[in-house]
């Protein structure tokens, strides 16, 4: 008969096998903090250099036509760090962790997340298109926050709380538009940076 | 306290066996492939262990083509569900009550 060291050892391997195959468990908490590094001085640039901080919903910067794709490259190239460290670290994090990045897992986190962020992106263009900049921050904020809060379901459970702040806080800047850039800083910038110093010390020490 | 031995049942003895259970009873269905990378056994290992589950009916298999190439994903059994379940419940009760 076995003792009863092998029977606490099956319920822990049983544990660990359906953690490990339900969730992708190789997101990078630093991929977090230097996501929410990227976005504060893309806020930073976006502010004092372009002078966006649009106070009404169609308010676009003075001397818009060459503005304006500025603004999208800056936050293009945000975009493409954030996701490029963020792929990188986990690439590490997997490594160590002895699991491919790309599995069962990380896929269906990835599809998940697609659906709410492809419809925030299309959307994001037609706002730009008609004008309406003063929506794009909040807009960004809230199905940036509907994805997590999806992607809560397939990783950390953590993501679902942050996917929560950003929709409160895309929908306060809805609200007071004056405040929309600001809550984009927070909720991208802060929030990420808060975020990833939690799970770096909850999980990764 | 009694507790019936009998519903630890014998195809769950080995740990690559129980993995694979594990692994099945939270995913509706995996392919041999993601199968070998969570549970890091070779081929003919796996096979021989799914196989064994399969004689039984504790997961089954359905086969497909993908692009004309095979694709075969297997799934929990009602069965195997149950058997797990208990498993899992009779482990609990052994762990307790060995507990002074």
């Amino acid at each position: 008969m076995k003792k009863e060291k092998d029977y606490v050892g099956d319920i822990a391997a049983i544990r660990s096998m359906m953690e490990r195959t339900s969730k992708f468990l190789s997101l990078s908490g630093w991929a977090g903090i230097m996501a929410g590094i990227y976005a504060l001085m893309g806020a930073y640039v976006a502010y004092v250099y372009f002078a966006f901080d649009p106070d009404e919903v169609t308010q676009v910067p003075s001397d818009e036509g060459i503005v304006l794709p500025k603004l999208i490259a800056l936050a293009v190239a945000v975009l493409v760090l954030a996701i490029g460290t963020a792929i990188f670290l986990s690439y590490k994090k997997a490594d160590k962790r002895g699991e491919r990045i790309w599995n069962t897992t990380s896929r269906r986190l990835l599809i998940n997340m697609s659906v709410p962020l492809v419809a925030g992106g299309i959307l994001i263009f037609v706002l730009i298109s008609k004008g309406l900049i003063g929506l794009v921050a909040p807009f960004t904020l809230v199905f940036y926050g509907l994805a997590l809060y999806n992607a809560g379901n397939f990783t950390y459970a953590e993501v679902r709380m942050l996917g929560l702040m950003e929709i409160v806080l895309g929908l306060v800047g809805l609200c007071f538009i004056g405040y929309g850039l600001l809550c984009w800083a927070i909720g991208f910038g802060v929030l990420h940076i808060i975020y990833g110093i939690y799970i770096h010390y909850r999980y990764e020490r | 306290m009694k507790i019936s031995l009998a519903s630890l049942h014998k195809a769950f003895e080995s740990r690559i066996r129980l993995g694979i259970m594990s692994a099945l009873a939270v995913n509706d269905t995996l392919d041999f492939n993601s199968l070998k990378d969570f549970l890091d056994v070779t081929d003919g290992n796996l096979a021989s262990h799914i196989k064994a589950l399969e004689k039984e009916a504790f997961i089954g298999v359905s086969k497909s083509f993908v692009n004309r190439k095979p694709n075969t994903k297997y799934f929990i059994t009602t069965a195997g569900k149950k058997a797990f379940n208990d498993h899992l419940k009779t482990l609990e009760q052994l762990i307790k009550s060995q507990k002074p």
